[in-house]
């Protein structure tokens, strides 16, 4: 398919710890168009989470072949692999994984920090914008223990689109995060999505997978199930209609 | 990466960690500051002793003209073959492991001050014998080789002389003495040097120019001995097979015939300074390797607490495309700052610590710059170390493998 962002074939994943083989990806092929909104879906151990490690360039798959943005990425070396996590991959993930003591426009200043085509010039204001794109622009001088999860899940939202990435990968983003705040994450995913950025997140709540266009369903490393979602749920219409309990609110 | 952002990064990290910086500067500042304190002390101690060796006269030589015989009767030295002036100046000219040299006359003289007399052995020589001796003045100034030349009536008095002359505590200079009843202006007083190994009186002494000794009062054209000092310890053997040489050469004598003058050195002394400067050295070395690995063996535990603390940041960095050589450097700028930083104070502390043993104990150190260079490097080689090795493991890692890390 041409217009694909995301596209693998027959994707193994074998773990070894010790004398045991666990097969955590038994042959994925899925491929993922521009500008979709995908929700993998699966119980722990379905291997939803390796799925999306390896997508996300942070794992190697064992076997299979894996395309990104039109690039063989099995074929790519270290270094490779990291420029392309810089360039084209935002990454969530369930907790957050924000350095301590640093700022929040300074973790979202990080992903720049490493790619050498952003000035330094340029570095600060880019952070400013992504903050202000998730609604943190006056909180960008907290650190992350003085933000709620919500907030520290949207810095780390800012921190993945602010490279321009062709795709979010959001690992259980929500995991961590009560009923309103995962609504107010989704709310934000659904408008990054409507602005064309392509939206992949793994969950295993199917209350959080009905906000998204397509859900696919893993069991023991194989694609069980692949659906259309008709109608998708709007994150933005439910916040006005859920209550809020706490400004502060924190995990 | 570009090198301003490695650098802001590292100065990031370090200013949003104080504590953790802090410690790990710690080990280098406690690392550097004891080894150069304890080299210091080491150091200082064994120049002291060195020095009090030393001034025993280790490096000295004198050469005497050997007995002559006749009839199988050996005769008293120096009593046919003489050394002259000129047998001096080819050893001082033409000897370079010879440092300080003079020639010696020697005679006896009955001391006359106002009512006080005092006889004691008077010794004519070139100003180089203070040197040759280590002996140094306490108040006054040693004759120059100018009076020399002039044959002044000028003189320097040892403790003993100016005590029994002038009496206890009068500082005797610029005062008249007679000797043999030619009148001396004293000049300067030596200090106390007390006995000898052999319970000879140094002090007892009158030291005066050389010509004024051999022209004014022996009226001689010859000289006692020829006294020499190497120009180090290890330099002895070179010295005396200099000056045999030379004096042989003069004295029309083939290589195979025997010397007629004999050169007299302080070998015991000699090598027992040699032997106590080994054993010191010895010391010195196993203080600074003790203290270096005590050292070491604390940056070592705080970096390796510290990067494996790290390790999950080096994870979120790589996860969100650092390469592995951008952390390594990060790190490693790091490193850098930190034993810089901690060196230069390590450094400033061990000097104090040396300076505040040395006022308190009264207890001699001497700081080289060898032992601030050693325990600077030696320091920020074991920070690199276990610095940058446990975090280049973590920069192989697959950054998936070094966010799970717990």
């Amino acid at each position: 398919m041409a217009d694909a962002i995301i596209s693998t074939r027959h994707l193994v994943k074998i773990y070894k710890m010790g004398d045991l083989e666990v097969h955590a990806l038994r042959g994925i092929d899925m491929e993922i168009r521009k500008s979709d909104f995908v929700a993998i879906m699966g119980k722990s151990g379905s291997g939803k989470s390796t799925f999306m490690n390896i997508v996300g360039c942070l794992d190697v798959p064992t076997r299979g072949d894996y395309f990104l943005d039109g690039v063989d990425v099995g074929k790519m070396n270290k270094d490779q692999l990291a420029q392309l996590r810089n360039n084209k991959i935002g990454f969530v993930f369930q907790s957050f994984n924000l350095l301590s003591r640093t700022s929040a426009l300074e973790n979202v200043e990080l992903p720049l920090m490493y790619n050498s085509k952003v000035s330094s010039h340029a570095l600060r204001e880019k952070a400013m914008n992504a903050l202000e794109s998730v609604g943190l622009a006056d909180r960008s001088h907290h650190l992350p223990n003085q933000l709620s999860g919500g907030e520290q899940q949207r810095v780390a939202i800012a921190r993945a689109l602010v490279n321009d990435p062709v795709v979010i990968l959001a690992d259980e983003p929500t995991g961590n995060l009560d009923t309103r705040t995962s609504v107010e994450v989704m709310a934000i995913f659904q408008q990054l999505n409507k602005k064309g950025i392509t939206v992949v997140i793994v969950t295993h709540e199917p209350d959080i997978a009905a906000y998204t266009n397509r859900n696919v369903s893993f069991r023991d490393g194989r694609i069980l199930k692949d659906l259309q979602v008709e109608h998708p749920r709007k994150a933005s219409d439910e916040l006005l209609l859920i209550p809020v309990i706490s400004e502060e609110e924190t995990i | 990466m570009k090198l301003k952002n490695q650098l802001k990064a590292a100065i990031r990290s370090l200013s949003k960690n104080k504590m953790r910086t802090f410690l790990t500067m710690l080990g280098i500042i406690i690392g550097v500051a004891s080894v150069i304190a304890m080299l210091a002390i080491g150091q200082g101690s064994k120049e002291s002793i060195q020095a009090q060796i030393s001034n025993l006269g280790t490096n000295l030589l004198t050469i005497f003209p050997s007995a002559s015989m006749t009839g199988g009767v050996r005769m008293e030295a120096g009593s046919s073959v003489r050394l002259t002036l000129d047998d001096y100046k080819a050893v001082a000219d033409r000897c370079p492991a010879v440092m300080y040299s003079t020639p010696t006359v020697r005679t006896s003289g009955q001391l006359i001050a106002g009512s006080q007399n005092w006889r004691t052995s008077v010794w004519g020589v070139y100003p180089d014998y203070f040197d040759i001796r280590n002996l140094t003045i306490q108040s006054g100034t040693i004759f120059t080789v100018a009076e020399d030349r002039s044959a002044s009536k000028v003189c320097v008095i040892g403790q003993t002389v100016a005590k029994y002359l002038f009496g206890e505590g009068v500082d005797p200079v610029g005062k008249q003495i007679r000797i043999n009843k030619i009148p001396f202006l004293v000049t300067g007083l030596i200090t106390a040097k007390g006995q000898n190994a052999f319970g000879q009186d140094q002090d007892d002494i009158v030291i005066a120019p050389f010509t004024t000794v051999q022209e004014r009062m022996l009226t001689i054209t010859y000289i006692n001995s020829i006294m020499v000092s190497a120009t180090t310890e290890k330099m002895i053997p070179e010295a005396t097979d200099e000056i045999t040489q030379v004096l042989k050469e003069r004295h029309r004598l083939g290589p195979s015939e025997d010397p007629d003058f004999t050169i007299r050195s302080q070998a015991d002394i000699a090598n027992a300074a040699t032997a106590t400067s080994g054993i010191l050295t010895i010391l010195l070395a196993s203080i600074a390797s003790i203290s270096l690995l005590v050292g070491g063996i604390g940056i070592m535990n705080i970096m390796l607490v510290s990067v494996t603390e790290r390790t999950r940041e080096i994870g979120i960095r790589m996860g969100v495309g650092a390469r592995g050589r951008d952390v390594l450097l990060q790190f490693l700028i790091e490193a850098l700052m930190i034993s810089l930083i901690g060196g230069i104070i390590g450094v400033g502390l061990g000097i104090l610590t040396s300076e505040v043993i040395a006022g308190i104990m009264k207890w001699p150190v001497t700081i080289t710059l060898q032992s601030i260079i050693l325990s600077f490097l030696f320091s920020t080689a074991i920070w690199i170390f276990f610095g940058w090795y446990p975090a280049r493991k973590a920069a192989s890692l697959n950054p998936i493998d070094a966010l799970r890390y717990e």
